[in-house]
This record gives C-alpha cells, structure tokens and sequence, in this order.
C-alpha cells in the first residue's frame, strides 16, 4: 500500500512535485558546476606549477634571500668606440645566475640527506643577454666632445652632432643546466622530447643542447644545428615541447656546462626536491629550513599562492562566490522544498484525519510522507544532476582560457624588462621573474561530486519530509469530520 | 454496548469557552440502532467523535464494551478505532488517487492483513454494496452514491461493532439518499452492528427506532418503538 499510494500521489501532484524537484536540481546543479570548476580551477593551478616544476617536485631549495650582495654582481656590458673611421661589428654575451643568487653543490647532497627527502637535484637557471652590433663614433662640430662609452645616442653635449649613433641588437634567452644523471626530477619532466633525443646519463659535461621547441621554432634551430653562447659552440641533440603553458627554459645544457659557461663551478640556483611522502611536505619543508640554512624553501602550496592574473581571479570566484551561492540556493531549495511539501498536508488535512480515523498510526501517515518527498528529493537530484553534469561539460567544452601569472611580486630589478621565463628563479623578491601562463578551464566531475549530489538530493527530501512530516504527525483523527476541503 | 457517564467537552474558540457536551450519559446497546439530531453547533459531531475514539472527553467517561476510551494511550486508541469502529463520513473522504478497491483496502492496512487478503477482502466488500464492477475506478470517477458506497465498503470491510456515520446521505441528493440509506440498513442488519448516525433529515430520524437529540450539549433520548 506505502508504494501504490506513494506513486499515485506523486503522479497526481507531478506539478506540485516538479517545482519542488526543480528548486532541489537547481541547487544540487550549481553544487556540482562549483565543484567540478573548482576541481577544474586545482588542475589548471597544477598544471601551472607543474610547468614550473616538472612532474614530481614537491619544493624546490633556493638561496635566501640577501639583498646587500645583489648590486655588485651586476653585470656590465663593455663596447668600445673604435676609431673613426672604424664600424665593425661587436658582440658581447653575459651569462648570469637568474636572480644573481646560487647555492653551492654542497647543499645538494645536503638537502639530499634531510629525512623525509626521497631526492633532490640541482640545477643552474642562466639568463643570457647578448648585445651585438655596430657603433660608430658621430662627428662634432665644435670642440667639445663627450667620447667614450654610449649606448644609442649617449647625452647631450655642448654641440652639434652630426651622424655616429649604434646599432644593436639585444637578444635574451634562459639556459638551464640540467643534472643529466638524474632526468626523473627538476623541471625538464614538464617537456616532451618531440625530436632528436634527451641528454644521455653520461653527458654530464658535453657540449649539446636540447632546445625548447617555441625557441627553436622562432631561431629556427633543428637537431643537429649549433647555437654559441660565449664563443662555445654547442650541438643541438633535441627539441622538447612543453606540456603545457611555457617551458622552464629556452635551452637545456649538462649543469656542468652551464656551471662553467657562467663562472658558477659547483654552484646551483635551485634545488629540486621530491618528498618521499607527499602528505609530509610540511614537515619536510620545516626540516630543510632548520638543517640548511641560508635556504629558501617554496612548496607548491606557497607557490600556489603567488599565482595571480585572471585564473587566480576566477579560483576565487569559485571558492567563495560559488560556494556562498550554491549553499544559498541549497537552502533556498531546501526551505521551499520544506514549505512546499508542509503546505500539501495542509491542504490533505481531512485525507490524513480519514487514515487516522481508520486507524493508521501517526508513524505511518508521516511515513507517507516522508516517501513522498524523498521520491521528490530523489527526481530533483537526478534533474540536478544531469542539469550540473550538462553544465559542467559546456565549461569544459567552452574552456575557457584562464591567465595566470606566477611569481611577479617584485619586478624592479628586471634589467631590460622583458618577459623571461623563470626557472626555479623565485628565491630572492624583487627579482623573481614572473612568468605568465594561458590554461584552459575545465570542469571534470568527480565521482565524490556526484555522491555529494546524490547525498544533498536525499538530505533536501528528507527535510522536506520533516516539514511535511511534522505537519502530518500533529493532525487529529478528528480532522476527517471538517468539512470544508 | 457503549456506556457514557458524565462526558463533557470543552474547548476554547478564540477567547471563548464552548461547552459541546455538557454531562452527556447515554447507554447504546449492542445492535441497536440510534440517530443522533440536533441544531448545528448543538454537540453531534462532538458526541460522535467521543463515541468514535476520535477525540477524549474533558471528563467523564466512554467505555465501549467495557474499556474506557477516554483513558486510553493514543496508540492503544488507534488500536480500537481500527479494529472495531467503522465511519462513514458526509464528504466520503475517499483517497483521490486510490482506486475503490484500493481506498477499502486502506481500512485493513493497520490490521497487518496481507496484500493479497486485503484485496479479496476489499473486492468482496465492494461487491456486497453493489460495486463489483468498479473495483478499479478512481473515486473521480464515480458519482456521489457510488463514492458513499465504497466508504461503506470501507467502514465494514474490517467487521467493526460499531458503525458511526455523519450526516451519510447530506451530500447526496434524495433518490441517492434512499439507496444509501437501504444500504446502511441492510448492512446493519447482516452483520448485527451498533449503528450510530448523525442527520439532519428529520424524515430519516423519524424511521429510526431511538433518536436522541442534543442541544447545548445536553441530551434527551426518544424512543420511537416505545411510543
């Protein structure tokens, strides 16, 4: 009797009971969208860190930062005005530490040691200005002459200047040096080799080179191509595409390479480090800043929180935004639900007073009704979830494309003000080089999103019930004499 | 057999007390048949709610074969009404949505009967008020007469003592009220129930052997054999 007379109501009142279902779909649909952009949001966050990182790093080891000893190590380019007459070309290379600041190999090993680390590699993040160019002396036509060292035009004088002037080129790009014999770890793990080959476990000190295929695209480099930094040449043995957003690095290199190209023997920038539980990154973190000191230790977490532009923007909106109005509208839906069902045993008064008389317990009056908004609850969660599911997929198929810029905080110490990505270069503020990434949004729907639907579909039926329920429970047999409807 | 003592109900409307029953006794032998008449707002509905299990007296008692209802738990109440006390109401008060068979059905439910007896059951009671044709027709679908049929049905399916019925035939117009009627008195006389009616039909009370009247809560019984 329970299911004849359940099924029969709610066919009878299936409008009635379809709003009460919708408020519950829309509800439990906004909960799912939320979660699955919000889980969306998280992968896209990762896939940012992780182009950063590579797979597997769990914090990366950097040198605390020590702003006296910046300013010094600064680099100067030196040109020379020739003769007058002279306006062959120069060329200069500076190859320096991204962020000035390194570590010794030492800490490596180090780190390394530290309990909780299951291993750690470092790894030398160059940045390589070339200028090169003419210079060619301009004539004066009074007496005094200013001479000596300019760029494009130098000040002013007291005079005319007639023609001289320079034409250079500045070329920028970023080198890291890779420990070849660990290629499980650091950030060349973001990156496919799409042609050529990676460096062998022997190459440790070679004069190869994998390049990244946006760089060697634009300097049209192959397999097999040389590229010279600082008068060496170095083959390239492979093109590496980046898994997603930018690469680490424009050029790979055998850190010892790279160590020597800059004057950095035995010294690294960053120290990659992968913890052999990943739910203990915490303490690990904690262990490293007290046994090695003068070190900056950054876990995906921190850095996670110095992603900015319009994806941390919309992580936000999801977060708080989201969630504040998908719990609205649950309990929006929820009360409407409650009012709605109470407000159909007011109006099945005498029904209910009838069964009573005939002498059906308050339980099972309340039963009744009970089941018929969970019924209702239940075809509001399925709405709800293909309503959720159907919007979750059109995030995912729209895809929208989200900004994210990393690091960035500090900026004024960018020499020429190009964008440069960083490698691992987030030890020091102020010279961390902000690199700037395009994801895609997507909205993937987890099973846990579905239970959560399935358990608020249930709860919103049950306090529907409970309404109703309560409602019915407090009816007298009595009621079956009233005799208005 | 029902035996009222001093039964009287209270209630309050608003601010004011309504006194519907006001020290009723009254003795209803078992197989009798009595008509309950009276003004509206006299105390009918009240004195048939005591004698139902519907509602509990302010004091005094309302012993049916000998247990006191008005002491009663609500559960053991419920208990009563289900096994021995049919009712048949003015405005049927059949489930819309449950088909005859199913709306008599409803009345065996709290007896724990199993689904295939309450529907042999169910379809014989129709069938004794005329209606074995109709056991799969939605209340909606019936006019007023059959509707009142199927509460009958309803109200004897169980095999009650006692049939309480208001005001039965008051929405029914007068060839469907005679039919009804001879139901009823058939029904009370095959199964040898205590029958108890509320109406305002003075024809109807006229061919009842007992008819008591109530006015302000006060009773005054008529025997229309004796006289």
């Amino acid at each position: 009797m329970f299911f004849t007379y359940l099924r029969r109501e709610l066919r009878r009142r299936r409008k009635a009971a379809l709003v009460v279902a919708s408020g519950l779909a829309l509800g439990i649909a906004l909960v799912i969208v939320v979660n699955s952009v919000s889980n969306g949001m998280g992968k896209a966050q990762d896939k940012v860190l992780q182009s950063l990182y590579g797979l597997g790093t769990d914090m990366t080891v950097t040198k605390a930062a020590d702003p006296d000893s910046d300013g010094a190590q600064r680099p100067r380019f030196k040109f020379d005005a020739k003769g007058d007459d002279d306006s062959s070309s120069q060329s200069n290379d500076i190859v320096m530490a991204q962020g000035f600041t390194t570590l010794p190999t030492s800490t490596v090993t180090k780190v390394g040691e530290q309990q909780g680390v299951s291993s750690a590699v470092g790894g030398l993040s160059l940045r390589v200005v070339k200028v090169d160019g003419q210079f060619t002396r301009g004539k004066f036509q009074q007496d005094q002459s200013t001479g000596g060292k300019r760029f494009e035009g130098g000040q002013s004088p007291r005079g005319k200047v007639v023609g001289g002037g320079a034409d250079f080129d500045v070329n920028q790009y970023t080198v890291y040096g890779t420990d070849v014999t660990q290629p499980a770890l650091g950030p060349m793990t973001s990156s496919k080799i799409t042609s050529g080959r990676t460096f062998k476990t022997t190459e440790t000190d070679a004069k190869v080179v994998v390049a990244d295929s946006a760089y060697a695209k634009e300097k049209k480099l192959k397999v097999g191509s040389t590229v010279t930094i600082k008068s060496v040449k170095y083959e390239v043995i492979g093109i590496a595409t980046a898994d997603s957003g930018d690469a680490t690095a424009n050029l790979y290199m055998p850190l010892k390479q790279a160590q020597t190209l800059s004057d950095n023997k035995d010294k690294v920038t960053t120290i990659y480090v992968k913890a052999a539980d990943s739910q203990k990154i915490g303490s690990v973190k904690s262990a490293i800043q007290k046994n090695v000191s003068g070190t900056t230790v950054t876990t995906s977490a921190d850095l996670a929180k110095t992603v900015s532009g319009s994806l941390s923007t919309a992580s936000d909106l999801a977060t708080t935004v989201g969630k504040w109005l998908s719990i609205t509208v649950l309990v929006a839906a929820f009360l409407v639900a409650g009012l709605l069902t109470s407000s159909a045993v007011s109006r099945r008064v005498r029904e209910f007073g009838t069964l009573k008389a005939l002498g059906w317990r308050s339980g099972r009056v309340t039963r009744q009704v009970v089941g018929e908004a969970v019924v209702n609850g239940l075809v509001g969660g399925a709405l709800g979830i293909a309503l959720g599911l159907a919007g979750a997929y059109a995030v995912s198929a729209v895809s929208p494309t989200l900004q994210a810029q990393l690091g960035g905080s500090g900026g004024g110490g960018e020499g020429l003000g190009a964008r440069i990505g960083g490698g691992g270069g987030f030890g020091g503020p102020g010279r961390q080089a902000a690199k700037s990434l395009e994801v895609a949004l997507t909205a993937p729907v987890s099973l846990t999103t579905i239970a959560v639907a399935v358990a608020l579909a249930v709860a919103g039926g049950l306090i529907a019930g409970a309404f109703g329920g309560w409602r019915a429970s407090r009816l007298r047999p009595a009621d079956a004499l009233r005799r208005v409807e | 057999m029902y035996e009222l003592t001093g039964v009287t109900k209270r209630y309050t409307r608003g601010k004011e007390i309504v006194l519907a029953l006001d020290g009723v006794d009254l003795t209803i032998p078992d197989g009798d048949r009595l008509v309950i008449q009276g003004p509206t707002g006299g105390g009918k509905s009240t004195l048939l709610q005591m004698l139902g299990g519907l509602d509990r007296p302010t004091s005094g008692e309302v012993v049916l074969d000998g247990t006191d209802m008005a002491r009663l738990s609500e559960a053991r109440l419920t208990k009563v009404r289900s096994e021995n006390i049919g009712f048949v109401f003015q405005s049927f008060n059949l489930i819309p949505t449950l088909t005859a068979q199913e709306n008599v059905e409803t009345a065996l439910v709290p007896l724990g009967i199993k689904a295939g007896d309450r529907r042999e059951r169910a379809a014989e009671a129709l069938k004794s008020v005329g209606l074995g044709e109709r056991l799969r027709h939605l209340p909606g679908e019936m006019s007023g007469g059959q509707q009142q049929r199927v509460a009958i049905a309803r109200a004897l399916v169980k095999q009650p003592k006692v049939l309480l019925a208001d005001e039965p035939t008051g929405n029914l117009d007068e060839s469907t009220r005679d039919e009804i009627m001879d139901v009823l008195e058939r029904m009370w006389k095959e199964h040898g129930l205590t029958f108890v009616m509320v109406t305002h039909d003075s024809a109807l009370a006229k061919k009842a052997p007992r008819v008591a009247t109530i006015r302000k809560g006060r009773i005054t019984v008529k025997d229309n054999a004796r006289a």
